[in-house]
Parts: structure tokens; C-alpha cells; sequence
């Protein structure tokens, strides 16, 4: 079939291109999944609020015709927070990369993923600091080059998505751009879901990052990424049979739970609430338990109404406020 | 449920979170710090009652970018804090001023700077409450000096940012915040909410007040909003000289050319005064007890007292200082003494307290005496 128009067309803002992002960049791949797994499943756009941090992927949402807040680095996930709980009609899509969300963002990840927060957050992992130049990150592997690990990284990577699955997240999937019907898959399973979902992305980044590792182009990284990872379930089998993974990705589904979100739960808490007021009508509004304090409001309340003479009342009428009448009887 | 009401005995961080209830405050973030917590735990309980939403998060950089995320969905919001969460809090309050959200912060002063002296008041953050993000910016500050204040000024705080978009700051202190006194919630009051621009206009696109109309995600209308040097439309234009030059000095000047409707003072005997003590918070109680002190004493002392920390009442204090001699009290050494010194065109006095105990009225007519 020959399509008359690119499909994803129709929601970028035409008058913001050119972009920013590379040739060769794996970031257009990772729109267009997403973009079909939203028309595939009938999204309702005008519900849809995309929020991204600091980093190249973060640019994404500034080119994408809906509700967006681009904002600091790492906070991505604490400003979707804020959005999802206050209108949790709206479909929260977090879009973020490797150091925004691991690096100074990774509290807040944690964070969400732990309180099961009510977010779709695709991590487009491109194992670099693509937009300052290819600087290295919390993914980038033992022992590749960029900018600040010119003799090769000496630091271990964090493997983003058994942390957001050890953290408590519902769902968790990592696919690379090669297989970009796995990650159109991921998301769209993620988006029928609640709770915290993360669609990890191994994203190729040629320019900055690829080329001081030998691989100067999008073909070369993406042929990478096919014979460098693994899905899950040949990874179980292999390690079972004691091979060596520790060069290799894997990638598939990492946490496929159905526990509620943090939005039901706050919901059932609003509910209890709202019962128990119905139960004790005349239930007035808290007061504080203390005795002290009770006998305090007591003494004032009786010194009111002791004080209301006919003097009170005048200046009442006259307007006078509680600090002024107060003032003037202690004259 | 809404917000308590009548005459109560209330402590100042309670008068503060009731406050934000009558406003129209439905989401409050925060995390716990000394002496804010009170209002946080009060919310806690509250929000849930009045059908609001409470969330304590993973710390204080989160709190204010929830809120501001909570804005934009649809919610007046606010947090609470003490120095060492405001300081964390200054990246977002840069974002928040340049994406032009209105939202409010408490800050409930205490001893710094770092982590300083948790449960003892002091007013060491107020220039920090308008310089403390990076680049040109101009935001609101208000200085409770009562628990009534905690309440009155709480909503005062929702009104400002909502009327010219901004971040608002309540400049409390733990005196403020932790003192019990008399206060009377009246049954209604005026809350103010930044009308919604219509569909297909330029989203930043200021009105004659400098201030552009407000949108919430949703509407689909495709609001894009970023902390980028954005046009009118929200697009970042980052590289143009005159677009960055144009929405900064707006930012800037939405507050200053608006601020003669914007500044509160509170005056005493000042109309004869030769001496006139510039103070804010808890430190102008004593000021005023002071000046009744220093009045019997046959010296004509008076009092300005400054409600609105920022935008500073720039003209009175050079008309004050025109006429009388100037001393500031803070609790703090020497912040809105700098604002002071660059209005009044002369030498002004000061007393400055840190330590954690508050000027006594004693002390500071001492000190006047001795001018």
C-alpha cells in the first residue's frame, strides 16, 4: 500500500520543522510507534499530555500537534505527577532519555515507579548525553568512549528497566529501534494499563555517540542492536546453560502486573473519606485534640461574648474590624 | 466541606493550609521539613475533605514541579517548605516564573544558612525569594506577621499569582508559623482565577496588563509550554536576540509597572514621625510595641511595616526617608536593608537578630534612644 502521506504527518506542527535531531537519529522511530500505537488504539489526542525533561528526545514533544510541557532536566516525571493527579482524565505520557530520567532525574523515577504512579514514560536510551555533545551517562557501557570517558567508561551502567521493575512499576519493556513493531507493541499494551509503565528504547545516536565507538551510522548502530541483544526468555535459557551475557542487551518485558495506581488509590482514600462524613454529619471540622488548646478556644470564645456590650456592638456597626475593636478595649 | 471558619484558636501553618482551602487550593505536594510541616500534615488530612489532592513526594524538587504540573492540569496548587527545601525548590520557581504558572510557596523561615537552626526562626531567604533562581525574573513576595496574616495572606498569595501569573511566596517565619492566636476565617472570600485564553490564539500573547491569558491541558487545544525563550505562540526561539529581549523584560515588567496595585504596606503614626522603623514579619510586633513605647517616651517613632516583601514599596520608603530617619529591624543581616538603602537616598539605621530570638521591644528602643 503506498500511503499518499506520512502517517504521523498530520500531528506535527508542520511550522516548527525543521527539527533539531540528527540524520540517523533513532528518535523519529520511536515517534512513529508511538504515534501508531496511539491511532491503533483509538487515543482520544485531545485527552493526550506529553511532558519531557532536558535531552534530545525531550525535544520531541515540541514538534508533536498536542498538550505539552517541556520542562527541566530530570523533572519530567514530578511534573506529570502534578498533571496526572490533578486531572487523571488525561492521558500522561512522559518522554525522557537516559540522563534526564536516570541520571538527575532518578529519584523522581524511582519515586514513580514505586508509588505505581499513573504515567506512560518512554525513555528513549541513547547511552550518551546526545544534546551537549556525547558526554557519558548512567547507561553508557563499561568500557565505550565518549566525550568525559575518553579511555573507555570505567562505570558500570544501570540497567533502567529491572530497576523500574524492582522498583514496582506495572509494566516494564526494553526494545531497541531495530525492532520498532516490539516497541509499537510495548506501548500500546502500556497504554491499556495503569499504574507506572516504561517503554525503555535503545535509540541510535551515530553523531555523538556512535562514531567514537565505531559506529558511524544508523545502519551500523542498528545492525548492533540486532546482534547484541537477546530477548528475555533466550537470555533465562543461555544463563541457565552458563553463558556470558554480561556484552550483551536484553531486551522483551521486564514486569506485566495489574496492581492499581496510585490515582485508584487516592481515589478509594477520597471515597472512605467522603463516607465517613456522610455517616457523622454534624462531625464540624478537625479540631485539634489537644486539651489545652480546647480550653484556650473555650476562655476566648466566653471573654467574645463577655465583650460584647452595647459598646462592642457600636463598633461593629461601625465597621471597625476584630484587631481594631480589640485594640480599643485594651486601651 | 470547604475551608474552617468563625473565630478560632489556630497555630499560624494551620491558619496558612485553611487558607489555601479558601482560595480554591484542590492540590497540595510537599515534603516534610521543620517548621513547615504542619501545614503539609494539616492538607493531608484536609484535601481529601474538600475533594482536593494530597501527595507527599520523593523531596522538594518534586513538590514544586508537581504543583506547577497540577496548575497547568486544571488546579490551584501549593507547597510548603522551610530554606533548605526553597533553596532546592529555586530551579522550578525560575521554570514556573518563565512559563508564567501561577503558584504559591510557602517558605517557613528558619536559622541558616545550610541546615542552620531547624526550629528557630529567622527571615535569612526574602532576597533569596527574588534573586534565587538564575537569569532576570521578578516574582511576588508577602510577609505574614500573625496567624490571621497565615490565612489572610495565604489567599491574597492565590490571588496574586493568579492575577499576573506568577510564582507567589509567602515569606513566613517559625514564629509565624508556630505561634496559636485568635483569628477569624470569615465565611467567604475573594478568590480570583486567571481567565482562559480562547482556541487558535497565541498562547503568550500578553494583554495590555502584560500578563497573557491562562490555558489548561485538556482542550485540546495543543498548548506547548516550556522553559525555553519561547514566542508568543510558546515555540522555543532560543537563538533570536529580540524575542528573548522581549519575553524577559516582560516577565520583569508584569510585575514591576504593575506593582503600585500589587504593594501593601501597613503604616503607624508616621504622618509626624522623625523616626520610622522599617520592619516585616514576627520582628515588627516588637517594632510596634516599640514605637507605642517610644510615643509615651515623647519621641515621635512610627512604623512601616512591609506586607509585600517584593515588589519592593520603593517610594514610600524615599518618602519616609525625605522626612524621618529610617531603621530597619530583620531577623537577618541586612537583606531588605540593601532594598531600603538603594530607595531611601540616605543613611538608614539598622538593628539586625539572628540567633534565633526575636528583637524585644526593649532593645530597639534602646537603640533609638541612642540615634
Amino acid at each position: 500500500m503506498i500511503e499518499e502521506e506520512h502517517p504521523s504527518l498530520r500531528f506535527l506542527r508542520a511550522e516548527r520543522m525543521p527539527h533539531i535531531l540528527c540524520e540517523g537519529c533513532g528518535n523519529g522511530i520511536v515517534v512513529n510507534a508511538m504515534l501508531e500505537a496511539m491511532v491503533e488504539l483509538g487515543v482520544d489526542m485531545e485527552k493526550v499530555v506529553f511532558v519531557s525533561g532536558i535531552g534530545c528526545s525531550s525535544r520531541i514533544p515540541g514538534y508533536l500537534r498536542f498538550d505539552s510541557l517541556h520542562t527541566t532536566h530530570g523533572r519530567p516525571i514530578a511534573f506529570a505527577t502534578g498533571i496526572k493527579l490533578a486531572n487523571p482524565e488525561l492521558e500522561v505520557i512522559v518522554i525522557t532519555g537516559d540522563g534526564d530520567m536516570a541520571s538527575i532525574g532518578g529519584n523522581h523515577f524511582l519515586h514513580a515507579a514505586r508509588r505505581n504512579m499513573d504515567l506512560l514514560v518512554i525513555c528513549s536510551n541513547n547511552y550518551n548525553y546526545g544534546m551537549t555533545g556525547g558526554q557519558a551517562s548512567p547507561t553508557t557501557p563499561l568500557g565505550w568512549r565518549t566525550t568525559t570517558s575518553p579511555y573507555g567508561n570505567a562505570e558500570p551502567p544501570m540497567d533502567i528497566a529491572r530497576v523500574a521493575s524492582a522498583a514496582g512499576a506495572n509494566y516494564v519493556a526494553r526494545w531497541s529501534t531495530a525492532s520498532p513493531l516490539q516497541i509499537k507493541q510495548a506501548i500500546k499494551k502500556a497504554l491499556r494499563k495503569e499504574g507506572f509503565r516504561l517503554v525503555e528504547v535503545l535509540t541510535q545516536c551515530p553523531t555523538v555517540f556512535g562514531r567514537r565507538n565505531r559506529l558511524r551510522t544508523a545502519v551500523e548502530m542498528l545492525r548492533w542492536y540486532r546482534e547484541n541483544t537477546v530477548a528475555l526468555h533466550h537470555a533465562e535459557e543461555l544463563e541457565r546453560q552458563g553463558v556470558d551475557l554480561s556484552a550483551k542487551v536484553v531486551v522483551g518485558e521486564f514486569a506485566d502486573r495489574s496492581k492499581p495506581g496510585l490515582v485508584r488509590r487516592l481515589g478509594l482514600v477520597r471515597e472512605e473519606v467522603a463516607e465517613k462524613e456522610e455517616e457523622a454529619p454534624e462531625a464540624v471540622a478537625p479540631a485539634e485534640e489537644d486539651e489545652r488548646i480546647r480550653e484556650a478556644r473555650r476562655r476566648i470564645l466566653e471573654a467574645i461574648e463577655r465583650l460584647s456590650t452595647p459598646r462592642v456592638r457600636r463598633m461593629i456597626e461601625l465597621g471597625m474590624d476584630v484587631e481594631k475593636i480589640e485594640e480599643e478595649l485594651l486601651k | 466541606m470547604s475551608h474552617l471558619t468563625g473565630v478560632r484558636f489556630l497555630q499560624g501553618n494551620i491558619a496558612c493550609a485553611e487558607g489555601a482551602i479558601a482560595a480554591g487550593c484542590r492540590f497540595f505536594a510537599g515534603y516534610p521539613i521543620t517548621p513547615s510541616t504542619e501545614v503539609a500534615e494539616w492538607l493531608a488530612k484536609r484535601m481529601p475533605e474538600v475533594g482536593g489532592v494530597f501527595i507527599q513526594m520523593e523531596d522538594e524538587i518534586a513538590s514544586v514541579s508537581a504543583i506547577v504540573g497540577a496548575r497547568w492540569a486544571g488546579k490551584k496548587a501549593m507547597t510548603a517548605t522551610s530554606g533548605p527545601g526553597f533553596s532546592l525548590m529555586m530551579e522550578t520557581i525560575g521554570y514556573a516564573a518563565m512559563t508564567e504558572t501561577p503558584i504559591v510557596i510557602v517558605d517557613v523561615q528558619r536559622g541558616g544558612p545550610s541546615t542552620g537552626q531547624p526550629t528557630l526562626p529567622a527571615t535569612g531567604d526574602v532576597l533569596q525569594s527574588r534573586f534565587g533562581s538564575h537569569g532576570d525574573y521578578a516574582t511576588i513576595s508577602l510577609a505574614p506577621n500573625s496567624v490571621q496574616e497565615m490565612f489572610d495572606l495565604t489567599v491574597e498569595a492565590f490571588n496574586l499569582s493568579e492575577r499576573y501569573r506568577v510564582p507567589v511566596m509567602l515569606m513566613a517565619d517559625e514564629i509565624v508559623g508556630h505561634m496559636r492566636e485568635k483569628v477569624v476565617l470569615p465565611e467567604e472570600v475573594e478568590t480570583f482565577t486567571a481567565p482562559l485564553s480562547r482556541r487558535g490564539v497565541k498562547y503568550f500573547r500578553p494583554g495590555r496588563d502584560l500578563v497573557p491569558k491562562m490555558q489548561v491541558f485538556g482542550r485540546g487545544y495543543g498548548v506547548h509550554v516550556t522553559g525555553l525563550t519561547h514566542d508568543e505562540r510558546g515555540y522555543p526561539a532560543t537563538s533570536d536576540p529580540a524575542v528573548h529581549t522581549r519575553l524577559v523584560r516582560r516577565l520583569v515588567d508584569k510585575v514591576e509597572k504593575n506593582a503600585p496595585r500589587i504593594i501593601r504596606v501597613e503604616e503607624h503614626l508616621t504622618e509626624d514621625a522623625e523616626v520610622v522603623l522599617i520592619s516585616y514579619g514576627a520582628p515588627s510586633r516588637s517594632a510596634l510595641a516599640a514605637v507605642r513605647e517610644l510615643r509615651e517616651m515623647g519621641v515621635r517613632a512610627g512604623m512601616l511595616r512591609l506586607v509585600t516583601l517584593f515588589p519592593f514599596p520603593c517610594r514610600r520608603v524615599r518618602e519616609l526617608g525625605e522626612q524621618a530617619e529610617l531603621v530597619v529591624l530583620e531577623m537577618n543581616l541586612g537583606q531588605m536593608l540593601r532594598e531600603v538603602e538603594r530607595c531611601a537616598g540616605r543613611r538608614v539605621h539598622f538593628l539586625p537578630k539572628i540567633g534565633g530570638e526575636l528583637h524585644t521591644p526593649q532593645e530597639v528602643v534602646r537603640f533609638v534612644r541612642k540615634l
